[in-house]
């Protein structure tokens, strides 16, 4: 009930993002989402793509510090407060959320998220009926 | 094997009889043909023939780097001009370069000595040895290549640079030997992996590393990745080359070729001869050695000496690892700090990669140190996707640096291969103090 998110270790250094960037569009594969974490000397691009595992192969290859990591990525409804509606399932149960970014996608929100036990979210998902997107549904929505 | 068993394992009191005569003879030698060591001994009141045995050495006047820039291009050589075949030059990045003129006879000893570290390796006739030290002016690359035809062996002289056709000789020629830096080493094991190439499809089987300081950690990194049984090379430009001292197949110091290059340890500040055992700095005089040949020359390298018949059958004197150079150590906050001290807590670090820059700096009054490390491309496979790992093991290599320095250490840690690669002696030190 995941989705694939590269992870890519940067340093705060001109051009090292652009590279990265570089090389999937030379490799043809679309961006769905893309956040950046930082510190003053380094941070992390978290990316949602079009085609994760071949991404990984080609940044992999070209030396790039890359981890294909698995995230949740679950629809909402465009409205307010929907968000906190369903972070609020997680805090109730005593889940924390290690990271969050959402973006919109044909009309509708996307959180995609880690959580610092992803079996006990995975369940709540479940069991409260949150709409998860799938890798090939987030493909087909493009 | 041994290839010369008459010298290399001659007894004691044998070899202290030969190193006295030669001794004797070459200080005779420079007194006649060198104006700064006539100088320096009419000076101190001595003649060559207060010199009877090698425990006079004490008597004689020390040689420094100083001396020899001082005496830039050939003042200290001993030999007339049109005995020498062959000059080397060090790199002279901080003053004038080191020129070092060989007579024929130098190059045959040196040849000689060479071919007894081979041997020692267990390197014989029937290798293919890939020479990858720079060939040109240093003499790490010729002096090894004339080793390697002395002892028989076919010679591969690679140098450095285009590591990917050297990756793909050593595999199609089944190169057995190679000679090279520690660093480059690591560089050729990245190359191979790069390539797809394993140990096993490569036949190397021994390794002769010297030139730059190196740890047990990164000889057995090397001996993993490259499949190979790696030993210690040492030698200096201003001695002879690499052919100084080597390891035997025991592995427990470097066998010196002492008939040729007589060692001392002494206090680098008092300048005082330090008994076997105690670390201090090496001193090295030069037997037989015609074209520049030096009296007491200090190394700027800090070891031990250890004496005893080792159990290869050798009897010459052994020089223990290197543990830093005494103009290489860093004083920082007034605390002694030798790069090799973190380069040893690196190697034994397995998330990072044993590279690293020591950037040394002054803000406001306090002398800051800040070591850049590199994470292994392997780190991020685990499923890498938060930065606390990251602050974790800056962390981590903090602390271990700070208890094994007596300093704080700032660490920055790098991503895969963004540190510089060096093909020569690599660079470990940025010193940006400027001190007034």
């Amino acid at each position: 009930m995941t989705v694939h998110q590269l992870s890519v270790f940067i340093e705060n250094k001109s051009g090292t993002l652009v590279k990265v960037l570089k090389l999937l569009k030379q490799e043809d594969i679309q961006l769905i989402a893309s956040t950046i974490a930082d510190t003053a000397d380094y941070g992390i691009c978290r990316i949602i793509c079009s085609e994760p595992e071949r991404a990984y192969t080609v940044l992999k290859e070209a030396g790039v510090a890359v981890s294909l990591c698995e995230v949740f990525a679950v629809e909402l409804d465009d409205r307010p407060g929907k968000a906190a509606d369903a972070i609020e399932i997680f805090a109730g149960e005593g889940i924390s959320i290690a990271y969050l970014y959402s973006f919109l996608l044909n009309g509708k929100g996307v959180l995609i998220f880690r959580t610092d036990n992803s079996e006990k979210a995975a369940e709540i998902i479940s069991a409260n009926d949150l709409k998860i997107i799938r890798e090939k549904d987030l493909s087909k929505l493009l | 094997m041994i290839w010369n068993p008459n010298k290399e394992s001659m007894p004691r009191e044998q070899m202290r009889e030969l190193q006295g005569k030669r001794l004797h003879k070459v200080v005779d030698y420079v007194y006649h043909n060198v104006p700064f060591y006539r100088n320096k001994m009419q000076e101190m009141d001595i003649n060559p023939n207060d010199i009877r045995s090698i425990d006079d050495i004490v008597k004689l006047p020390f040689t420094t780097k100083q001396d020899l820039r001082d005496n830039y291009p050939t003042g200290l050589q001993a030999a007339p001009a049109s005995e020498i075949i062959r000059f080397h030059a060090s790199s002279g990045t901080t003053g004038n370069p080191t020129i070092v003129g060989y007579t024929r006879k130098d190059v045959s000893v040196w040849s000689e000595c060479m071919a007894r570290c081979l041997t020692a390796y267990g390197v014989t006739r029937d290798d293919v040895f890939s020479v990858a030290y720079g060939y040109g002016l240093f003499t790490g690359g010729l002096g090894v290549h004339y080793g390697v035809e002395h002892l028989g062996a076919a010679v591969l002289p690679t140098s450095t640079g285009n590591t990917e056709k050297h990756v793909r000789l050593l595999r199609d020629l089944g190169v057995t030997g190679i000679a090279c830096t520690p660093s480059y080493a690591l560089y050729l094991a990245e190359t191979m992996e790069r390539m797809g190439i394993t140990p096993d499809m490569i036949k190397l089987r021994v390794g002769a590393f010297g030139a730059e300081p190196w740890t047990e950690n990164m000889r057995q990194e090397i001996e993993r990745r490259l499949g190979l049984k790696g030993y210690n090379l040492y030698g200096l430009s201003e001695i002879m080359g690499p052919c100084v001292s080597y390891e035997c197949e025991c592995q427990n110091g470097s066998h010196i070729c002492e008939d040729h290059y007589f060692p001392e340890i002494v206090d680098p500040n008092t300048l005082e001869t330090l008994p076997h055992g105690q670390v201090g700095e090496l001193v090295f005089t030069t037997l037989t050695k015609e074209g520049m040949p030096l009296l007491r020359y200090r190394t700027r390298d800090l070891c031990s000496l250890m004496d005893g018949e080792c159990e290869c059958g050798r009897t010459s004197v052994r020089m223990g690892r290197i543990m830093g150079r005494s103009d290489d150590m860093l004083i920082i906050r007034g605390i002694n700090v030798f790069p090799s001290q973190v380069e040893s807590v690196i190697l034994g670090m397995p998330e990072c990669a044993p590279r690293f820059l020591l950037i040394v700096d002054r803000v406001g009054n306090l002398d800051t140190l800040t070591v850049e490390v590199e994470v292994r491309q392997e780190y991020f496979d685990a499923g890498f996707d938060t930065l606390t790992p990251i602050t974790d093991l800056e962390k981590k290599v903090a602390e271990k640096l700070r208890s094994v320095l007596s300093i704080s250490v700032k660490v920055k840690v790098k991503a895969p291969n963004t540190i510089e690669r060096s093909q020569g002696k690599s660079k470990f030190v940025i010193d940006n103090r400027k001190i007034q």
